[in-house]
């Protein structure tokens, strides 16, 4: 995935605002009492306006009249080669999925029966590359002008996410397509500074820092000490025992390789520190401030297919009896 | 839809009362269809599911005619609508409620703009502005 600052397709997309989606465009039906009626149907509007001899089309309905329907699955009529291109440019960076989030209509003058309307559209904006819940991609906004003869008879903003929609996670129970398969966990980023850490649980062990000028136990690793700055230490093995200190209980983003819900804790050892870590052995919705817990050490990556290198082993917490 | 013609210009602040929306598939397919939206999403469940939607969900231009609906069956055929915003959040999922809410929030001479609100069991399906004039009664001396 790109940055933003990388984004090169953003750029060639901006490069559509201005440009006219739809020329010239004619509704496929004037303006008519049955459509009307069935949108009232539809809609559970009763209101008188929208029939009888002086009847007035719902003015919500406006987008309804320049659509292609079924006909023109291709796009709208009128619709441009620009604005074909835009969407084919979106699909080919595999933002194939639309959404429409923003609707913005002003009515100038009501549609009634008979008339025959006309409309132009242009891009008005192409955002930035976003990323929602549901995937990642770019907003568009056009805006049409709906005429009939030369009056404007309204006007119609209308803003779709056009996005790569993110994998759905796999629910217990569910059925899944074949492609779901559960994603490899992330590995631990390994550094300089965290690298002793890391060997520790490998070996099933929790270091914790200790600084050699003042004593301070520190965790995360770091270089230094926050409380004196001395840049000397060595470690203690922590016993494992702990209490939840506090926890969130992830529904939303879901990531590839984590089956929401789930908790995330914050774990206070025995020795004074604080980690971040799953809690196993309890349900997510079960886990409280301050309930007891102990270490231990999780082998992962060793699923057949999974697509794992080489297997490592990550500190979980599991709560203790009695809690 | 009392007191609309006894009483045509509310107050900043009233409440519309409240209209509850079952969502239900026949809503679904029958707005989407009305409306001239054929995409799949909105009538084949088995393609909305490939798409990675659980099930079908209301289109934004039924929601857009809900909220205009909803608006005029306050005040009245005399109301006329001038402008309606939405923003759309959590989808209208079949067998789901949205219960629509309204709050007057501007009244200057005969324009009215009302805050409306469309909540559903995931959240909020909608929020939005409707701009409408409404018709001072004949028989005032108006203002």
């Amino acid at each position: 995935m790109l940055s933003e600052r990388e984004d090169e397709l953003g750029a060639r997309l901006k490069e559509f605002e201005g440009r006219a989606a739809a020329v010239a465009g004619v509704g496929k039906d004037p303006v008519n009492a049955p459509m009307i009626r069935h949108w009232c149907e539809a809609m559970g509007d009763t209101n008188p306006a929208y029939t009888g001899p002086d009847a007035i089309a719902p003015p919500t309905m406006l987008q309804a009249w320049t659509m292609a329907g079924l006909s023109g699955q291709a796009g709208p009529p009128g619709g441009t080669e620009a604005f074909g291109e835009l969407l084919a440019l979106l699909d080919a960076a595999g933002c194939t999925s639309v959404v429409a989030t923003d609707c913005e209509q002003e009515y100038v003058r009501p549609l009634r029966p008979g008339d025959i309307v006309t409309f132009d559209a242009v891009i008005e904006s192409v955002s930035d590359r976003k990323t929602t819940k549901l995937g990642t991609g770019y907003f568009v906004t056009t805006r049409t002008d709906v005429r009939v003869g030369t009056e404007l008879a309204g006007t119609h903003r209308f803003r779709i996410l056009k996005y790569a929609p993110t994998p759905r996670m796999s629910r217990k129970g569910r059925k899944e397509g074949p492609s779901s398969h559960r994603r490899p966990r992330p590995r631990p980023v390994v550094n300089r500074d965290n690298a002793g850490f890391w060997e520790g649980v490998e070996r099933g062990r929790l270091l914790i820092q200790r600084c050699t000028g003042c004593g301070t136990l520190r965790h995360p690793w770091l270089p230094g000490c926050n409380a004196c700055g001395c840049l000397e230490w060595d470690t203690v093995e922590s016993s494992g025992e702990g209490t939840v200190f506090s926890y969130v209980v992830m529904h939303h983003p879901p990531f590839p390789a984590f089956d929401p819900p789930y908790a995330v804790v914050l774990v206070e050892l025995a020795e004074g520190v604080r980690m971040v870590s799953n809690v196993v052995g309890v349900a997510y919705d079960k886990v409280r401030i301050g309930m007891p817990v102990e270490a231990e050490f999780r082998r992962y990556g060793t699923d057949a297919g999974a697509g794992d290198e080489s297997p490592f082993v990550l500190p979980v917490f599991r709560a203790r009896e009695g809690s | 839809m009392t007191g609309a013609s006894e009483n045509a210009v509310p107050e900043p602040g009233a409440q519309l009362p409240a209209l509850t929306v079952p969502v239900t598939r026949t809503l679904i397919v029958a707005g989407a269809i009305a409306s001239r939206d054929y995409q799949d999403v909105h009538h084949d469940p088995e393609l909305a599911r490939a798409k990675g939607s659980p099930d079908v969900f209301m289109n934004i231009l039924t929601t857009n005619g809900l909220v205009g609906r909803y608006v005029t069956d306050h005040f009245g055929p005399a109301a006329v609508l001038r402008r309606v915003v939405i923003r759309l959040g959590v989808p209208n999922y079949p067998g789901d409620t949205m219960v629509l809410s309204g709050t007057v929030t501007e009244v200057d001479g005969e324009t009215v703009r009302i805050g409306v609100r469309g909540e559903n069991r995931l959240g909020t399906h909608v929020t939005g502005t409707v701009t409408l004039t409404v018709l001072a009664p004949a028989s005032s001396s108006g203002s």
